[in-house]
């Protein structure tokens, strides 16, 4: 099917993004990658009287070092992301995370920002980000403000972005000291969406005890979700003595899946579990043989 | 809604026309330029019938809105193939596997392949799997365009 008929506007600056979007609030919608709002638009998921487009944003554009936290560029692509030697290098979670996304030819059109702000729960960056407690920056008529992952998403493909507003960058931590991390997900097909996934983050003090963890699901409720309770339990336990199943069984405890035509909420339980036992063990192995 | 002038060039050709925002690139290409061979099945994202290359990368056609395309460069499967009417490497390769039956995903996987290709002269199985998984074919099976694939890479 077609989307139906729209307004169409091309920013090149962000400041004239939000005020076209304060202008037509209500009606208008920002379009990044299309990798997610077309295919809504097309089976008439969704309508806007306007939309606008952020692709000649250069300024939305781009990845770099800044202290302690990667800065990427909402309008950065995903396919951009995973070839660059500064996420690999500074954020591996979110290296290891961007080729589970769709296939290459989605990414090389979809985008760091859209897919955040997106905020489907069964998605691979809110989780990452999630996980990692990176911060999102918002800008709208009223200035710019920064939000933390754990404030960010609200429920599926709701955020707590305002309509008016426009995500600028995301800063993710940059890994450092002694830390591991992994991402997995089971997919019917490679590039689905995942039926269920999880990421995991650890970082160990010089004794080799845990210092820190993260663990974040998706697909697993209508938000990434953080396993807080197992979390706190593992600080203070040696890398190579931590119960990883037991750990994982404890974590799944802070999800509420549901059912639906691929799965029901008792198999994604089961599934979740048996992949973060799988993550939090990669992860703490790679923390503790580095 | 008023029609908006788009300037796109498509297989080394300067190509305009004047559209409606909500035409796609696919749009564009199959019903202004008359290059029919960038096929549309599902038209949300989901096949890879509609692949073509935008400014070199892989993409979607029915994902991208043609205004959005405005002063890009595009190739299509009709641009990867020889003038003079012969197949090009990919091309062959898949006639000589039987990598197509009824024909109508293969532009689409002609184009992927050529991107995989061009990134990564010699994939593994499992990399050409992966570099496969974005485009669906109901009707051949994926066996015969594996090899394809396998042969065009002369793996
Ligand atoms: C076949 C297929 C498979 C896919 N598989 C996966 C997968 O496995 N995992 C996965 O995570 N995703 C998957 N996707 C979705 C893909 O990752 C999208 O690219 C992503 O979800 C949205 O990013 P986008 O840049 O395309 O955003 P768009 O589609 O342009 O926008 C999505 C939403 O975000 C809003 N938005 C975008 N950018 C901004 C911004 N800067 N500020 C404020 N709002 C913004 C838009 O208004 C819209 O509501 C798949 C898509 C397809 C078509
Ligand atoms: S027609 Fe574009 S992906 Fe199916
Ligand atoms: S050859 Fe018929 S769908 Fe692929």
């Amino acid at each position: 099917m077609k989307p139906a008929q729209f307004e169409y506007h091309a920013p090149t600056s962000t400041l004239e993004a939000v005020t076209l979007l304060k202008n037509h609030v209500d009606e208008a919608k920002v379009i990044a990658g299309g990798q997610s709002l077309v295919p809504m638009l097309a089976l008439r998921i969704a309508r806007f009287e306007h939309l606008i487009d952020l692709n000649r944003i250069e300024e939305l554009r781009g990845i770099r070092l800044e202290g302690d936290t990667l800065v990427v560029g909402a309008l950065t692509r995903q396919s951009s992301a995973e070839h660059s030697e500064l996420v690999a290098r500074h954020v591996p979670l979110l290296h290891r995370a961007l080729p589970k996304i769709g296939h290459f030819q989605i990414r090389n059109r979809g985008t760091i920002g859209g897919s955040i702000a997106h905020a489907d729960p069964a998605s691979e960056l809110p989780c990452v980000a999630l996980c990692l407690g990176a911060t999102m920056t918002l800008v709208g008529p009223n200035g710019s403000r920064t939000v933390d992952a754990s404030d960010f998403f609200i429920s599926i493909w709701q955020s707590s972005a305002e309509p008016d507003e426009i995500l600028s960058h995301v800063a993710f931590p940059v890994a450092t000291g002694t830390s591991g991390f992994a991402i997995e997900e089971f997919a019917l097909r490679a590039g689905d969406f995942a039926i269920a996934g999880v990421s995991c983050a650890v970082t160990l003090d010089s004794d080799r005890r845990v210092a820190r963890a993260s663990i974040a699901f998706m697909g697993m409720g209508p938000t990434p979700l953080r396993a807080h309770e197992a979390e706190s339990a593992l600080v203070g336990t040696r890398a190579d003595a931590v119960d990883c199943a037991a750990t994982a069984r404890l974590a799944v405890e802070a999800t509420t899946p549901g059912d639906d035509v691929h799965a029901s909420a008792a198999y994604r339980t089961r599934i979740a579990a048996s992949l973060a036992a799988t993550a939090l063990r990669r992860a703490l192995e790679e923390a503790d043989n580095a | 809604m008023h029609e908006i002038p788009v300037s796109i060039e498509v297989n080394a050709r300067e190509r305009r026309a004047l559209l409606e925002p909500r035409a796609t690139l696919a749009d564009f290409l199959r019903e202004a330029c008359g290059l029919t061979g960038t096929h549309l099945a599902c038209e949300h994202g989901v096949c890879g019938a509609c692949t073509v290359l935008l400014d070199g990368a892989a993409v979607r056609s029915c994902l991208i809105f043609a205004v959005q395309a405005d002063g890009q460069s595009v190739t299509t499967v009709e641009g990867l193939t020889p003038e003079d009417g012969t197949l090009n490497r990919v091309q062959q390769a898949f006639w000589n596997n039987h990598g197509l039956q009824c024909g109508f995903c293969t532009p689409g996987f002609i184009v992927s392949v050529e991107a995989l290709l061009r990134d990564n002269p010699h994939p593994s199985d499992e990399e050409i799997r992966e570099g496969l998984s974005g485009n669906l074919c109901r009707c051949t099976g994926y066996q015969g365009i594996i090899n394809a694939v396998r042969e065009a890479a002369g793996n």
